[in-house]
């Protein structure tokens, strides 16, 4: 298997308070990894660094790499823009843009240059497809996406993620904010995706981290305790700390 | 009934109170206005010489188009200068406490001030351009101030959701941000408009007090007396109930005449208002869908 995304002696430091400690990680192709942890641990905040989100945060500066098949994203020879469409984004709360559903998927198409309207409805219809969404909104893409539920709209915003052909998927807890059909609709469409994307996603749900992932991070206070298969993650960790956390003695 | 209930009770009457007398207030004048301007309403009036005011009519919707031509794209630009690019600290808050208080100065002081620069300085005589650039010092304000506090409202998510997908930061701004603050920016777009409407004492040296039109030479804009040149005087109909009432008082029918102004100036400044209400209104629903 090949490495997707490698992360080496990364340090990440917001202002003076040190929020990733010395992580090394190695993601892999078509797999879904999750990170997993009690809240603060870093997770999300190592999440964002595989594209780049924290440069928004004042004060956040970050020391080791980061490589995307090989380059550093950090370096210096990868756009901030291409790197963003190469590595889409899931929020954790569902934030479709105040537009129509068709706007909603078309905005990162035509930001990247595709102008024609044909091009465009294939892809709007494509990228719905592939979130399992198509059926639900065909009739309606010219309606408001804040008007639909939810567990739509979170779908929506993983098609509108999907519309940019991206090659990594990072999904920050995208079922946080759902109800439990939602939910398992989401893990069932991470599962199909993984075929052709590359999924990290950050989740406090154990459960759903046992469901659909295929490697597992344990992260406690800033620390990536333990990496590897989740099923001997779960069942047999290394680490004391990971299987206190696993087995509810904390967190 | 329990102590603070019955104080509940009270203190909802009391605001319901105040409520309806303010609308009493308001409907009361808004009618006696219209009322008292059809009153003495003759045919004369519509037309565009001696007793009739369609000239000033047609300089005051120019002039606040000229105006909004110029606030409007800078108002916008300040405002997300403001809300996106400026570094937050003392700095920002005091320039943003300043452009708040641009907009409360006496009105004759920047009509003054337009006189000085864009009247002596230019060297040119009294101008509807002038007249709408010092609104625009008025209304310029406004519209930031309304566009900085919109484009902070809206949730983190919007912004991060489009440099997730790999937008720049102006993209984000000038195709999410933007539209999604559009309704709440228009609400600053009525005020601005207001102050070209309502105001006076600032167009006085501005624009002018008088109108010398030849209608017949509407399209050549380059005529003295085109009513398109923007370069002629034009006096605008609160600056008519003005004069009618001070210099135009010889005049045996000026009360009529400054009623019925002030009747059309109140109906016209309604319409806009009224009109751009529905357009955010409609925007609005089209970006929440109903909700």
């Amino acid at each position: 298997m090949e490495d997707k995304i490698t992360i080496e002696n990364l340090n990440l430091y917001y202002s003076d308070f040190h929020a990733l400690h010395d992580v090394n990680m190695h993601i892999q192709k078509n797999e879904i990894t999750a990170f997993i942890g009690p809240s603060g641990c870093g997770k999300s905040t190592l999440l964002r660094c595989l594209n780049r989100m924290n440069d928004l945060v004042e004060g956040c500066r970050i020391e080791g790499s980061v490589k995307l098949d090989g380059t550093d994203i950090y370096g210096g020879d990868l756009d901030v823009t291409v790197l963003r469409q190469r590595v889409g984004m899931v929020f954790q709360r569902p934030n479709p843009f105040p537009m129509s559903v068709y706007d909603n998927v078309a905005y990162g198409p035509k930001i990247h240059g595709v102008t024609d309207k044909q091009e465009l409805d294939e892809i709007v219809e494509t990228s719905l497809k592939q979130a399992a969404i198509w059926d639900d909104l065909k009739d309606r893409l010219n309606k408001s996406a804040l008007g639909l539920s939810g567990g739509q709209q979170q779908r929506l915003c993983i098609a509108r993620a999907l519309a940019v052909k991206p090659e990594v998927l990072l999904m920050d807890e995208p079922t946080s904010a759902l109800d439990p059909i939602s939910t398992s609709k989401i893990e069932e469409l991470a599962l199909q995706l993984k075929k052709d994307y590359t999924i990290v996603i950050v989740t406090h749900n154990m459960q759903q981290a046992v469901r659909i992932s295929d490697k597992t991070g344990f992260f406690l206070l800033g620390d990536l305790v333990e990496f590897g298969e989740t099923d001997q993650l779960f069942s047999m960790p290394k680490d004391e700390r990971t299987e206190r956390y696993i087995t509810g003695r904390f967190g | 009934m329990s102590r603070a209930k019955k104080k509940d009770r009270f203190m909802t009457g009391v605001f319901y109170a105040i409520g309806w007398i303010m609308l009493a207030f308001l409907l009361y004048l808004t009618f006696t206005i219209i009322f008292d301007g059809i009153k003495g309403f003759s045919p004369d009036f519509l037309g565009a010489a001696g007793n009739g005011i369609f000239n000033q009519f047609f300089n005051t919707i120019y002039l606040v188009f000229l105006s909004l031509l110029v606030s409007v794209p800078i108002g916008i630009g300040a405002g997300v200068y403001l809300a996106e690019y400026a570094k937050e600290g003392k700095f920002l808050s005091m320039v943003e406490v300043s452009i708040e208080s641009l907009s409360s100065l006496p009105s004759i002081v920047i009509g003054l001030f337009g006189y000085l620069v864009f009247i002596m300085w230019t060297g040119m005589s009294w101008n509807i351009v002038a007249g709408a650039l010092t609104i625009s010092i008025l209304s310029i304000p406004l519209i930031t101030t309304e566009t900085n506090n919109a484009i902070r409202s809206l949730p983190i998510e919007y912004k991060e959701g489009s440099l997730g997908l790999g937008a720049t930061k102006s993209e984000t701004i000038r195709k999410v941000l933007i539209p999604a603050a559009m309704p709440q920016i228009l609400t600053g777009v009525i005020m601005a408009a207001g102050r070209g409407f309502g105001e006076a004492a600032a167009l006085l040296y501005t624009s002018g007090q008088s109108t010398y039109v030849n209608w017949h030479n509407f399209w050549k804009i380059t005529s003295p007396t085109s009513p398109l040149n923007p370069f002629r005087s034009g006096e605008t109909l609160s600056l008519h109930i003005w004069v009618m009432r001070t210099e135009g008082a010889l005049n045996p029918k000026a009360t009529e005449i400054a009623n019925f102004t002030s009747a059309v100036l109140v109906i016209l400044a309604l319409l806009f208002t009224l009109v751009t209400r529905r357009i955010s209104d409609k925007m609005r629903k089209r970006n929440n869908g109903g909700k």
